[in-house]
């Protein structure tokens, strides 16, 4: 029964270990920057949440509008991930 | 609110279901093998792959239960929307390629590569176990509220329906979440929640300030298990009658009665500034029994569309710092929790190379992205339908579906149930693998053949789905999302330090990463059995008895416990960093 097994093979193309240590750094720095992005969100909310009700764009306030920024940042930064991580 | 069933939506709901699970048993049958399945999963399309991911992640929780909490109490629901989708960066960025490294694809795989700890399967397959069951339990929850407006059973008899049907398919055939059914699902959910966001966009906005609107609503229910609404006996017809649907605006801005259609920003801007009558609900035991009194309440859009309305963060605008550590612990573990789910990252490695990989991330990032946007507006839509069933907030996105149309209910309704249905298989199969190959074969050390592991497999699947069933039952009415939430918090606090310290901390040894384990999944679990929102959602005590028996200060567990966990991690290592190098050393012959 497929999906019990766990540990199965999966097909694997070998790597080249520069590559995939900068492709690490890459990454690491990436996620630092949405680490910041997420984090002043969260304690911008817990700790001014009246600044949330602040308007941001087109009528909308800033809390509808950082939501959407994130989920807009975490597909821009993936794109950016898979152009900065292509082979050259 | 008694739900009537129509014979289309019938029709068109088993024809879908129907027709999905003749997919997965045709694809099932063709990959005969484990092999034959990932061979199958490396010639496919990074594209295909991407959406299939979306397909394989979005679950009951997402588009019900958001939508549920965003329909009750605004923008608190979207949170979950936030955090969940945040969770990607960690795994796309953090943990997928190191661990693919490891050459591993799974948590526990990843752990024993480095070490081959009983130990460590030990407390890895025990944690499988128990944040799977707690993702099972929105699932089935989940099921029971799409069942009801549809065919018009109860709760218990959708789930019922649902664990019977999924354990038929577990135990016999053995259903393949495979990627091309995956894309299917994944595809259409996206694309039905456009068609839907659209109609609401359409329709806009409308004031319904009829007096019925704001008269409070009541359930009593009698020590004969007899129930009274607003009066009378619960039915349809005279002398007796059910709890109105509710969810209405009271006020637009201008003095306008409506809108017309509106843009997607002029829909947000123009509900800021509108006021809507929200839904407060108290429980109280009298004489004849348990009333439940639900108060209307007129709210300004504004406070709906930033945090702190829902009964969890509402201490948010009361400056309570115990409010603010709650919601910082929530995000936290929605963040950490995706990366940390046992299963979630198989995908990632189904295509043949690695840039192919990040590309199919990428794909399905953006594609789960797009379906959280719409979340916010369909919620926001369900709370302003005058469709909402105020006794389960899960079925607020499929009643606002039946409010346009009744095939596209039923199609969103089929769409939603199949999504259940793989979710809820993969659980089952996942909890059955860790059963038989962690707990049993390595821990146990229980010799068996292969038959015969399949046939363990396959009673353990029925027993934890027998499990999902009563547990889905016993949660009735709680959120979908919610209870997702718990499930992030624990795989987030059992599973994240031990992860994450694997892959970057050389000095991490056996001992630390199965102590951290256990301390991780035991601190969680017992902070949430020891809730106040435990209290008063599953131990049926009032809000007030709840807060003064709850053992903890506040409810979500992961600003405590994640940290916990990390070091745990860190101090038993350092603790057995000697028996570490000596059996180093003795290896190489010092």
């Amino acid at each position: 029964m497929a999906g019990l097994e766990h540990r199965a093979t999966y097909p694997v193309a070998p790597e080249d270990e520069i590559l995939a240590s900068r492709n690490a750094r890459y990454g690491m720095v990436l996620f630092v920057t949405y680490l910041l992005f997420y984090g002043s969100f969260v304690v911008i909310s817990a700790f001014w949440p009246e600044v949330m009700a602040y308007d941001a764009l087109f009528g909308v306030n800033l809390a509808v509008t950082y939501g959407f920024s994130l989920i807009a940042a975490a597909m821009i930064l993936a794109l950016v991930y898979a152009w900065l991580c292509r082979e050259k | 609110m008694i739900h009537t069933p129509s014979t289309l939506s019938v029709v068109v709901f088993a024809l879908f279901v129907a027709s999905t699970l003749g997919l997965s048993f045709y694809f099932a049958a063709k990959t005969k093998s484990a092999a034959g399945y990932f061979a199958a999963g490396g010639q496919i399309h990074w594209f295909v792959n991407g959406v299939a991911f979306a397909g394989d992640y979005l679950s009951a929780a997402s588009f019900l239960g958001i939508c549920g909490l965003v329909a009750f109490y605004g923008y608190d629901g979207f949170l979950y929307s936030i955090g969940y989708l945040a969770g990607w960066v960690v795994a796309l960025f953090v943990v997928a390629e190191p661990l693919k490294r490891l050459g591993k694809y799974t948590f526990a795989d990843a752990l024993n590569s480095k070490f081959q700890s009983r130990g460590i399967t030990l407390s890895a397959g025990i944690s499988t176990l128990v944040v799977s069951i707690f993702y099972l339990i929105p699932q089935m929850v989940g099921a029971g509220a799409l069942i009801k407006p549809l065919l018009g059973f109860s709760h218990e008899a959708g789930v019922v329906m649902v664990g019977v049907i999924v354990v038929l398919i577990v135990a016999t055939a053995g259903m393949v979440s495979t990627t091309y059914v995956q894309f299917i699902k994944g595809s259409l959910l996206v694309v039905f929640s456009g068609i839907l966001t659209g109609l609401i966009l359409f329709r806009g906005l409308s004031v319904d300030d009829s007096p019925e609107s704001l008269q409070p609503q009541t359930i009593l229910t009698q020590k004969d298990g007899t129930k009274i609404v607003n009066g009378n006996p619960l039915g349809r017809g005279v002398g007796i009658s059910e709890l109105r649907p509710v969810g209405h605006i009271r006020k637009l801005p201008d003095g306008r009665r409506t809108t017309g259609p509106l843009s997607p920003a002029s829909y947000l801007a123009t509900l800021q500034r509108s006021e809507i009558v929200t839904w407060k609900k108290e429980v109280t035991q009298t004489e004849s029994g348990e009333l439940v009194r639900y108060i209307p309440q007129v709210t300004p859009g504004e406070k709906l569309l930033r945090p702190g309305n829902s009964p969890t963060f509402k201490g948010l605008q009361t400056n309570s710092l115990l409010a603010r550590l709650d919601f910082i612990s929530l995000m936290l573990a929605l963040f950490g929790g995706t990366a940390s789910l046992p299963h979630i990252l198989i995908r990632y490695y189904t295509v043949k190379n690695q840039s192919a990989a990040r590309l199919s991330t990428v794909v399905g990032i953006a594609v789960i992205g797009c379906f959280y946007v719409l979340t916010l507006f369909l919620g926001l839509g369900a709370m302003t339908s005058g469709t909402l069933d105020l006794t389960d907030s899960n079925m607020a996105a499929p009643l606002l579906a039946k409010s346009f149309n009744e095939t596209l209910f039923a199609v969103i309704s089929a769409i939603a149930f199949t999504t259940v249905l793989g979710t809820v298989s993969g659980l089952i199969v996942a909890s059955s693998g860790a059963v038989v190959h962690d707990l049993m074969t390595s821990v146990m050390r229980i010799e068996m053949s292969d038959h015969s592991k399949v046939r363990v497999g396959k009673i353990a699947a029925v027993l934890v789905g027998i499990v999902a069933i009563i547990l889905g039952i016993l949660f009735k009415g709680m959120n979908a999302s919610f209870l997702v939430g718990w499930a992030f918090s624990v795989a987030a606090s059992a599973n994240l330090p031990s992860l994450m310290m694997l892959l970057f901390w050389k000095q991490t040894t056996k001992q630390g990463i199965t102590a951290a384990i256990f301390v991780g999944m035991l601190s969680s679990l017992t902070w949430i059995l020891l809730s106040a929102e435990t209290f008063e959602k599953v131990y049926k005590f009032s809000a007030a008895q709840a807060a003064e028996f709850s053992w903890v200060p506040f409810s979500q567990p992961g600003l405590i416990t994640i940290p916990l966990g990390f070091l745990t991690l860190v101090a038993v290592s350092l603790a057995t960093q000697t028996s570490q190098v000596s059996k180093q050393e003795s290896l190489v012959g010092l």
